[in-house]
């Protein structure tokens, strides 16, 4: 017990640190990194109360697919970074109070929650029965019966989201020779011999 | 010392909050934006599967699975609004992205 009290606490520590390094950190690029530190951590947190299948799920995709993608997108653009910077601590007593009052909100609706009986000592006989089970099992069952609509919607959102993506960003650049097979095939022999009568002596 | 929802619903507060702090700062980078953003759904997604697993209720983790499919596709076209964005305007700034303004 006191061993993972203390990997929550060491996964909840360099979570939090990274997502502020997120934020202050002057480059982009490691803004991107740090991101990854803190979702690596987050999937350990994940790990720790036995939810496996999301915490694979989260390096998977998070760690896999879009901080990845987010570094394209940061080394592509050619961004000055010196002036990105500039104004940041203009913003920072507004921000800064604004976040504090969501976070003792928050912390209230934390406090209210852990009073009441939401606990482990609260699991009832069902959720015990559903937690016997693995958790990739368990979600499996669900998933593909009771929410199986939702689970193809959940596709057709990231179909739409990647032809969106290349509609988006594709550009037809002018002057640019491009092989058309259909021209190529639909040649007829008219088109691309001539039989010349060349003269005796004439020459062509 | 056994390790709780509360401890849970802490830390994605703090998450949270560092995501909103991290969008008022940064009004110059939207990539830094986006990334916040990213933080704070990450935040929503430990409120999620801290509530299955200590209620017991698979239903939550399958909701933090969507979340996370719809974060995906979110950053995706983010991204490609962003650089379509910097190819017309050579620009990322927050401040100067005003052209709806009227």
């Amino acid at each position: 017990m006191i061993l993972q009290a203390l990997a929550f606490y060491v996964f909840a520590a360099i979570t939090v640190a990274a997502a502020a390094m997120v934020v202050v950190s002057r480059n982009p690029v490691y803004s991107v990194l740090f991101l990854i530190l803190a979702f690596f951590n987050a999937a350990g947190l994940f790990l720790l109360i036995g939810a496996e299948f999301i915490a694979m799920i989260l390096v998977i995709v998070y760690v896999g697919a879009v901080a990845v993608l987010f570094l394209f997108v940061v080394m592509m653009l050619d961004i000055n970074l010196t002036e990105l910077r500039e104004g940041f601590l203009d913003y920072f007593p507004v921000g800064a109070l604004i976040g504090a009052v969501l976070f003792a909100e928050l912390l209230l609706g934390v406090g209210i929650i852990g009073a009441g009986s939401t606990t482990v000592a609260g699991l009832n006989a069902h959720g015990a029965q559903v937690m016997a089970i693995e958790n990739t099992r368990a979600i499996g069952r669900v998933l593909y019966t009771q929410y199986f609509y939702l689970f193809q919607v959940a596709g057709l959102v990231l179909l739409v989201a990647m032809i969106g993506a290349i509609v988006l960003t594709l550009r037809s650049r002018p002057g640019v020779r491009r092989q058309k097979a259909v021209d190529q095939i639909n040649r007829s022999k008219e088109q691309s011999i001539t039989v010349v009568k060349v003269p005796t002596r004439g020459g062509v | 010392m056994t390790i709780g929802l509360g401890h849970y619903l802490t830390v994605a507060a703090v998450l949270f909050t560092m995501g909103i702090l991290g969008i008022f700062l940064n009004r110059k980078n939207v990539i830094v934006i986006l990334m916040c953003v990213e933080l704070m759904l990450l935040a929503v997604n430990i409120n999620l599967v801290a509530f299955s697993v200590f209620q017991g209720n698979v239903v939550g983790q399958i909701f933090a699975m969507l979340v996370l499919t719809v974060a995906a596709a979110e950053a995706a076209i983010g991204l490609a609004i962003l650089v379509v964005y910097f190819r017309n305007r050579g620009t990322i700034e927050v401040e100067d992205i005003n052209a709806m303004k009227g």
